[in-house]
């Protein structure tokens, strides 16, 4: 610790803080446009100047080491003085377009003009234009207004692992592009339009579409894939006009996944808006009473087990109780949340969830990645990854599918064989390592060898220690936000009871959807009643013989676990379209219908009964660490795992949800980013 | 007026023959071996002692700087890093040193990077320096040939490889963080400092980064002793120094001579006097571009050396002397070096970025008078609102020459303003003066 003077109060700083940490510490606000907490220091812009006694230049804070008893004065005229004329030098070729700028209302430079600059402008020359630059389907780009802080360079090469952008020329010809044009390839692109302190990169599809202070703002999470990153729904009316990260260190830091964020038009289209019955093999609009009365004459006097319910990927877990619940009453175990047939073993928590925790990434040392590719699976845990490498040497090695990666990586087999007989380098890497992690995808997992694999993967990582009292080093990497939840809960076939599989192809004659899209809805029965509930009409909907319409994440205030096992909630942004409904009101209405009402009335008492079935949904946001208590294998004999090699279990990152799937972004996305097909000889 | 005995560049003009056997019958090479045998500390102190200041410009003392670098290495190497970029509009010293005599360079490389514990060194030189190229890789190859550098240098046990390494054409990379940039390959852009390159430099290596004039004077300073260069020139600006002489004089020409010559004696002397008489002087710039012009009012008495230019609020700088008479239209003079700056900004930093364009836009008006007499002190603060504010010394290399041009000649900017309005045409306000 060393002590600083900041404008005549003494503070304790921790040695190697920066002036800049030093003033913030001490409370005093110092302007900046380059530095970014989570970025590399560059110290270009020279708005953070502040004066240090002795000194015979001001400084800049952002980068300038702080040293015992110095003396810190960030409001004397020489400050005031740099400020005033570096916000001059800034605005001098920026463009005055506020009025039609999509960063008005919520731009640094707006902002600190307002506390920092002149109330008027000396220059008197024309004013610089530059090209616009292209950057992809997400991305707009007004490079005009560019001041060169260099914060998305810096964020392309550092955080998203992905050194495409870059400064061309000199002096005040100064741009920023991609040199080649091309759209940018990252799945984290969106966040360059946060880091962006003027209106340079801004959001495409939130172009020209509202201003901030317009805005409801609830705060929610994201639930397009398993991380469960923090965010910020941003609504005018019923409409969800943007999604933008909120800061949460334990789990996405300040990110947020290009689908996460720029999926939201898919809310709008598709909508399931009113309930639908077949009739005559045609579905037809209906009441609420009518598609009830359907499913419930279907009902009447059918075995429970013959009655079966499959959880989707986006559900909440209340209204997955309620529907295990509304089973339970009809006599029917026949539960599954795994459409896409992964091998879990839910008995203890641990086989199951991201034990390491995120943030636990940056304590790890060594890292094997088994039939995942975190990139597309969880684009946010991936910058951890890249970000603990970038920290220091971090070996990581990847059985499964060849990928780019966006870090080093070294490629050890294809197949679960290889887990057993690791190269002897890595496997020395590995067992040399006093933290090692291994994560295990969803691409080893379903398959019909996933118990195998499981059962593998710990026991590779209890031979090399990374399953210790302090440190549990084994982590499964989830690609929906609903599963840990269903498991958490039970969501699972009861003792007997019927599978996916063996729910398919007339296995039961009732098959109740709860957003259920991601299985191949052809293997269902042709004589099998389907009911679904959910938002979008997708490939369940199709399906269906009565629909019953939900909410999405946005419309409810539903729990969720992530991959991790962090119980968190969203918010109610807007409110379902038409007569759409909560999902937890829909199921416990039927229940009143066939006159086997759910034992909770409210929101409150659902989640009493949730925190008594399971009590980690007391947890709310915390997450506490443990270490592996319990050595026991997982079932599976890690002897049987087939010669198969593993499958990405994501094929399009853009395409992996019935809102994704609606969003007309994310279908650019994909026809952007998709492999250029080979081109015949022209 | 220096002796011809004292004098250190004995082929400056290329008269005799630049390559090893030319160079080693006017001394070099001559006993390196028992100037190495010195032992490191002993050179370092013998450099401090000589009083020698830098001559890339800003004039740190050169043994002090090599003092900086680590004695017991952590592990990583030390690098001694040779500047040759030599940009500076004016300045054509170094130039003449590596066609003409570039075995001085390359002993004087040896010198100091051993003095700093350097196994390595690399010479970055200006890439319009073709020629000069050629010759100074050839003093290269021959010295590697001879044995004096590479593996067991001069025999005295050292292991020393010299690097040459061509720029691509930017002033930027003449300043030493920027240099070093581009020698590993990046754009060519300042860094931060603290760390300085002493600690963190090339490769992230301890670094010491040196005018090719510095170098060069070397192995002299070290055969004829501190105390001979230390009588030379005046206290605290010791030594000879290589003036490069432009403009309006009538023999234009490169000479060295003591630090602390009278200016006018310097241009009387060795270029033929200005151009009609020293009457007819308007300005002198004394040390390359970046320095703020003197008039000819304190030309008249003015010595050349770090600390009498400072004290008039100019600078010695690479002591590239531009002389102007008085048909020098000043302010186009100045604007020419607005737009030297402005073309040369490597953008980094918001003030120089932005303000070198202003200040030349400015400057293009002024030269017609196109402006309001108001915008004399708007630029005035420009350039304060640059100088200072910024990672390296561009910012005020570009703000200091229209600062000088509006302490001393603001009367003329006005006049032509004036003579604008009133819609007379340029020239008659200076043949007015």
């Amino acid at each position: 610790m060393a002590k600083v003077t900041v404008d005549g109060r003494e503070i304790e700083v921790a040695n190697g803080s920066s002036v800049l940490q030093a003033c913030e510490a001490a409370g005093v606000e110092i302007p900046r446009f380059c530095y970014h907490d989570r970025l590399s220091v560059a110290g270009n812009c020279r708005m953070c100047l502040v004066e240090v006694e002795k000194a015979p230049k001001p400084i800049a804070s952002c980068s300038y080491p702080i040293a015992e008893g110095m003396v810190i004065k960030t409001d004397t005229p020489m400050v005031r003085n740099g400020r005033r004329g570096v916000m001059e030098f800034l605005l001098i070729n920026h463009p005055l377009d506020c009025p039609i700028c999509d960063q008005g209302g919520e731009c640094d430079l707006q902002d600190q003009a307002f506390s920092y600059g002149q109330d008027h402008s000396r220059y008197e020359e024309n004013k610089r234009a530059v090209k616009d630059k292209y950057l992809g389907p997400l991305v707009k780009t007004i490079m005009t207004r560019c001041i060169q802080c260099t914060r998305c360079i810096r964020f392309a090469t550092e955080i998203a692992g992905v050194p495409e952008l870059g400064a061309t020329a000199r002096g005040e010809n100064m741009e920023v592009t991609t040199y080649v044009e091309k759209a940018l390839t990252s799945e984290l692109s969106g966040n360059l339009i946060d880091i962006c302190p003027v209106g340079a990169l801004t959001s495409k599809p939130y172009a020209f579409v509202a201003r901030p202070w317009e805005l409801r703002k609830t705060d929610s999470i994201d639930v397009l894939d398993a991380v469960g990153s923090a965010i910020r729904v941003d609504a005018r009316g019923s409409e969800v006009l943007r999604i933008l990260p909120r800061m949460n260190d334990d789990v996405n830091e300040e990110w947020l996944g290009d689908k996460s964020r720029f999926s939201f038009d898919g809310l709008k289209r598709r909508r399931l808006d009113k309930p639908w019955v077949r009739i005559d093999g045609k579905l037809r609009p209906a009441t609420w009473l009518e598609a009830f009365d359907a499913v419930s004459t279907k009902l009447k006097g059918m075995p429970g087990d013959k009655i079966g319910a499959i959880a989707g990927d986006l559900c909440d877990a209340e209204s997955m109780l309620a529907l295990k619940d509304l089973m339970a009453g009809l006599g029917s175990a026949n539960l599954d949340c795994r459409q896409d047939g992964a091998r879990i073993d839910a008995s203890r928590r641990d086989f199951y969830v991201f034990n390491s925790s995120i943030a636990g990434i940056e304590e790890a040392d060594a890292l094997l990645i088994i039939g995942s590719n975190p990139r597309r699976e969880a684009p946010v845990l991936n910058a951890r990854i890249r970000k603990r490498q970038l920290a220091a040497p971090f070996p990581i090695g990847v059985i499964g599918a060849h990928a780019e990666l966006t870090y080093m990586a070294e490629w050890l087999g294809d197949g679960p064989s290889t887990i057993a007989s690791l190269p002897e380098a890595f496997a020395k890497v590995l067992a040399d390592a006093k933290r090692p992690m291994i994560i295990v995808g969803q691409g080893a997992l379903a398959r019909p060898d996933g118990m195998a694999v499981l059962a593998a993967a710990w026991k590779l990582a209890s031979s090399i220690g990374a399953l210790t009292a302090e440190w549990h080093g084994f982590n499964v990497l989830h690609t929906a936000a609903a599963r840990v939840g269903a498991l958490d809960l039970g969501f699972l076939p009861g003792p007997g009871a019927k599978t996916l599989d063996a729910m398919m192809g007339g296995g039961v004659d009732l098959l109740w959807l709860l957003g259920a899209d991601e299985f191949d809805t052809t293997r269902i029965g042709a004589d099998t009643f389907v009911v679904y509930q959910g938002h979008h009409g997708d490939a369940g909907a199709a399906r269906a013989d009565v629909i019953l319409p939900g909410s999405t994440y946005v419309e409810k205030p539903g729990t969720y676990v992530n991959t991790e096992g962090r119980v968190q909630r969203t918010g109610k942004a807007v409110f379902a379209p038409g007569e759409a409904r909560e999902d937890w009101a829909i199921l416990r209405a039927f229940s009143a219908a066939i006159d086997k009402p759910l034992p909770y009335d409210d929101l409150d008492a659902l989640r009493a009964r949730l925190e008594q079935v399971n009590p980690v949904f007391g947890r709310l946001g915390f997450l506490p660490r443990f270490g592996a208590n319990d050595l026991t294998a997982p079932g599976g004999d890690p002897a049987t795992v087939s010669a198969t090699a593993f499958v990405p279990a994501i094929a399009d990152y853009y395409q992996t949800n019935p809102i994704s799937r609606a969003s007309a972004v994310m279908a650019e996305c994909t026809q952007t980013y998709a492999p250029t097909p080979a081109l015949a000889a022209e | 007026m220096l002796d011809d005995k004292d004098r250190i560049f004995t082929n400056l003009y290329g008269i005799h023959d630049w390559g090893i056997e030319g160079a080693r019958k006017r001394g070099d090479w001559d006993g390196t071996a028992a100037i190495l045998a010195r032992g490191r500390d002993a050179l370092v102190d013998e450099m401090k002692a000589s009083g020698l200041r830098g001559r890339g410009g800003a004039g740190f003392p050169t043994g002090m700087k090599w003092s900086f670098m680590p004695k017991t290495s952590d592990g990583r190497p030390s690098y001694l890093v040779i500047n040759a970029d030599e940009s500076e509009p004016g300045t054509c010293k170094d130039r003449d040193i590596m066609r003409h005599d570039p075995h001085k360079l390359v002993e004087g490389a040896l010198l100091a990077s051993f003095a700093m514990g350097a196994h390595a060194s690399y010479i970055y030189i200006r890439g319009e320096f073709y020629n000069e190229a050629l010759n100074l890789q050839a003093a290269i190859d021959q010295a590697y040939e001879a044995g004096l550098i590479g593996k067991n240098a001069c025999g005295s046990g050292w292991d020393f490889d010299l690097y040459l390494h061509r720029g691509a054409g930017a002033y930027i990379c003449g300043e030493e963080t920027a240099l070093l940039e581009s020698l590993e390959g990046k754009k060519g852009m300042p860094r931060l400092k603290p760390p300085f390159p002493a600690a963190v430099g090339l490769y992230g290596c301890p670094t010491t980064v040196n005018n090719v004039e510095s170098i060069a004077v070397v192995p002299t300073i070290l055969r004829r002793g501190a105390a001979w260069f230390s009588a030379l020139g005046r206290p605290k600006n010791a030594g000879t120094k290589l003036f490069c002489i432009s403009g309006h004089v009538n023999k234009p020409c490169n000479v060295e001579e003591e630090l602390g010559i009278p200016l006018r004696e310097l241009i009387d002397t060795y270029c033929g006097g200005v151009r009609g008489g020293w009457d007819n002087l308007l300005a002198v710039i004394p040390g390359g571009s970046s320095v703020p012009l003197l008039p000819k009012s304190i030309c008249d008495t003015v010595l050349m050396d770090f600390d009498s230019l400072r004290d008039v609020k100019s600078g010695l700088g690479t002591a590239a002397v531009i002389v102007m008479d008085k048909s020098t239209d000043l302010i186009a003079a100045i604007a020419k070096l607005a737009h030297f700056y402005k073309h040369e900004s490597c953008g980094q930093c918001t003030p120089c970025r932005e303000g070198t364009g202003w200040m030349m836009r400015v400057m293009n008006r002024m030269v017609q008078g196109r402006a309001e007499l108001s915008e004399i002190d708007t630029l005035e603060q420009v350039t304060k609102q640059i100088e200072g504010h910024t990672i390296c010394a561009l910012g005020d290399a570009a703000a200091w020459p229209i600062q000088g041009l509006i302490r001393h000649f603001r009367p003329v900017m006005e006049d032509r303003i004036a003579a604008y309005k009133r819609g007379r045409s340029p020239a008659m306000a200076i043949a007015a003066e």
